[in-house]
């Protein structure tokens, strides 16, 4: 409704203005995008579509001269790269680190927010604790878990060992064993991932309007049938805002994962960010390494779509 | 709790509920904590076995080692250089980005035009870019252009990376501007770019502080780009620098910390300053159509 009307007046705006003789209504728009489109096309957009090109030929880094087109073996790249294991095991890897660190981070949010919303006080010290991993870059958040999973100096096993959990200095290598590797990056992403998902429920969450609750109490619905047909559906809009972020945001994960593991060790943890880099600048084999990385970008958009679709739906049915 | 205590069911729980918040938030600050103390900690309780919890003793070693104060330890890491590109490479492309970015939200908030949410949706899309991807093909172009190494080159990658989720921002900012404000404008004779720039753009700084706040951040915490396309020390920022704490199989635990807290300084001050504009910033989406 308030759409609509906004278009409207927008428009009668814009024909008043079109009679002027300054830059009419019709270019304004164009002349006030045209700096973020250059800066996108020339950085972005050029670079990726000649990643494109150097993923169709053998180009290594120390064999300039292989740079070189040729239709006949234009796909070999992308052939190698799906007859390969290890490329299956790290698109089966990302698949399901982006699963559980995005839905557990969710569902974790989600919790502290209704949790939150209902603290009588210190709200406001609450909150600047709720920023504090935000002051981590993703990079500190990857050291600072490395060492904390460190199985000999780490945080986590000198806890256990305090605690009479564990007997031994460097009883459990968090890092190294299967499926512990995955079990701590995740945790890592999570703690990165939560205080800007439970800040947007939260705010969400103190938005809705409040006569809906009183309705609910007087009929006699519980909390969680309160949250369940309530807060939660009308909290829509907030969550696909709060994943589109996320998805945004998530490849961020991937220094987490560079520092931590490097896909390591025997390729437990490979995810396909850390799999290009092992192709084009461990290997540097640029060609393969540029294929694996055009899987990635059409992965990694396909995802970011689905939920800005999401997300531009939840908007119109409101 | 149990349907039927509707009413009344609220205090008596209030008590566990504050208790339990509390408890979850400094269990998820603690981290931070611990990273700081570290810094100030000797090496010989970081690595002690069983493990020491209570600080014994606080001193400053670790970061007299890493200025090269230090006349014991050889090691040297250059705080101040990382320190000048890391400040460079942020600021100015948080002043570029932001800039284009607010031209550009508010063409998106105000007009309607053809193409238009093809244009917003590429840009949001562009964001959704991982690094790696972007790393490869820009380092072979800036090392083709002599650019590798090259500040302006690195800069410039972080403008253009920066303008997505600025343009997001301002499209909001603009948006919860009343109309009626540049319609005034109209009649008055304000052609479109004074009505912007006069009346508009003062009533939208507040957000231009938020989105330089998030710019300014992510240019500083970045470490993909910049890991591969400045590849000598003296054209490196904080990020890969921390590697100078790293060894094959050792880690100096607590100079990353130390350089870890310098690290944290800005993003400490910007989370202070932007806790109110945060959350109107990233959620007038869901609010407003």
């Amino acid at each position: 409704m308030r759409l609509q009307t906004r278009v409207q007046s927008g428009s009668d705006i814009q024909e008043r203005r079109v009679t002027d003789g300054r830059i009419s209504a019709r270019w304004f728009p164009f002349f006030m995008l045209l700096p973020a489109i250059l800066f996108i096309l020339v950085i972005m957009l050029f670079p990726l579509v000649y990643s494109f090109y150097v993923s169709l030929t053998p180009y290594e880094l120390l064999k300039p001269n292989s740079l070189q087109f040729e239709l006949s073996r234009a796909l070999r790249n992308y052939q190698t790269l799906f007859a390969e294991s290890i490329f299956w095991k790290s698109v089966g890897n990302t698949i399901v680190f982006l699963f559980l660190s995005i839905n557990l981070s969710y569902v974790i949010a989600l919790s502290l927010s209704q949790l939150l919303a209902r603290v009588t006080r210190g709200q406001g010290i609450m909150r600047t604790l709720l920023m504090v991993p935000m002051m981590f870059a993703p990079i500190l958040v990857g050291f600072q878990f490395r060492w904390f999973f460190n199985a000999n100096v780490g945080l986590v096993n000198n806890l256990l060992y305090s605690l009479g959990l564990m007997q031994e200095r460097g009883q459990i290598a968090w890092l190294v064993v299967e499926p512990l590797g995955m079990f701590s990056i995740i945790v890592a992403s999570i703690w990165m991932n939560l205080p800007v998902l439970t800040i947007i429920l939260l705010a969400g969450t103190l938005s809705l309007p409040q006569e809906t609750f009183e309705a609910a109490d007087v009929d006699g619905a519980n909390s969680w049938q309160q949250f369940r047909f309530i807060t939660f559906p009308l909290l829509a809009p907030f969550s696909y805002i709060a994943l589109t972020i996320l998805s945004l945001d998530i490849s961020r994960a991937f220094d987490i994962v560079r520092i931590m593991t490097d896909g390591g060790p025997a390729h437990r943890t490979e995810l396909n960010w850390t799999y290009v880099t092992r192709l084009a600048i461990d290997n540097t084999k640029f060609g393969l390494g540029s294929a694996m990385s055009w899987v990635t970008v059409v992965l990694a958009v396909v995802f970011t779509l689905y939920f800005f679709r999401q997300l531009v739906r939840s908007r119109v049915v409101q | 709790m149990k349907p039927g205590e509707v009413v009344q069911r609220r205090r008596p729980n209030q008590r566990l509920l504050n208790f339990l918040a509390w408890l979850i938030l400094l269990l998820m600050a603690l981290p931070a904590f611990w990273i700081v103390l570290t810094a100030f900690r000797p090496n010989s309780e970081i690595n002690s076995w069983p493990p020491v919890w209570v600080p014994q003793e606080i001193t400053l070693d670790a970061f007299a080692t890493m200025f090269g104060l230090n006349p014991e330890e050889r090691m040297r890491v250059p705080v101040e250089s990382y320190m000048r590109n890391s400040l460079l490479a942020a600021g100015i492309s948080t002043v570029v980005a932001v800039s284009i970015g607010t031209l550009a939200g508010y063409a998106f908030a105000r007009f309607r035009f053809r193409f238009q949410t093809a244009a917003f949706l590429g840009i949001m899309l562009s964001r959704a870019i991982p690094g790696v991807a972007l790393s490869l093909p820009l380092f072979i172009l800036f090392n083709q252009m002599r650019l590798v190494n090259n500040f302006f080159g690195l800069a410039a990658v972080y403008i253009a990376m920066n303008i997505p989720f600025s343009t997001w921002l301002m499209d909001g900012f603009f948006r919860q501007i009343p109309q009626d404000l540049s319609e005034a404008a109209y009649i008055d004779g304000c052609d479109y770019w004074s009505a912007f720039w006069r009346v508009e753009l003062p009533l939208a700084l507040p957000g231009f502080a938020t989105a330089a706040i998030f710019a300014f951040l992510a240019a500083w915490n970045e470490f993909q780009i910049v890991s591969v396309l400045s590849r000598s020390a003296a054209s490196r920022t904080f990020p890969p620098g921390l590697f100078d704490f790293t060894e094959q199989f050792t880690f100096d635990w607590r100079g990353m910390a130390a350089m870890s807290a310098i690290m944290m300084i800005p993003a400490i001050i910007f989370v202070i300053l932007v806790q109110r504009n945060l959350v109107s910033g990233m959620t007038f989406g869901a609010t407003k159509g």
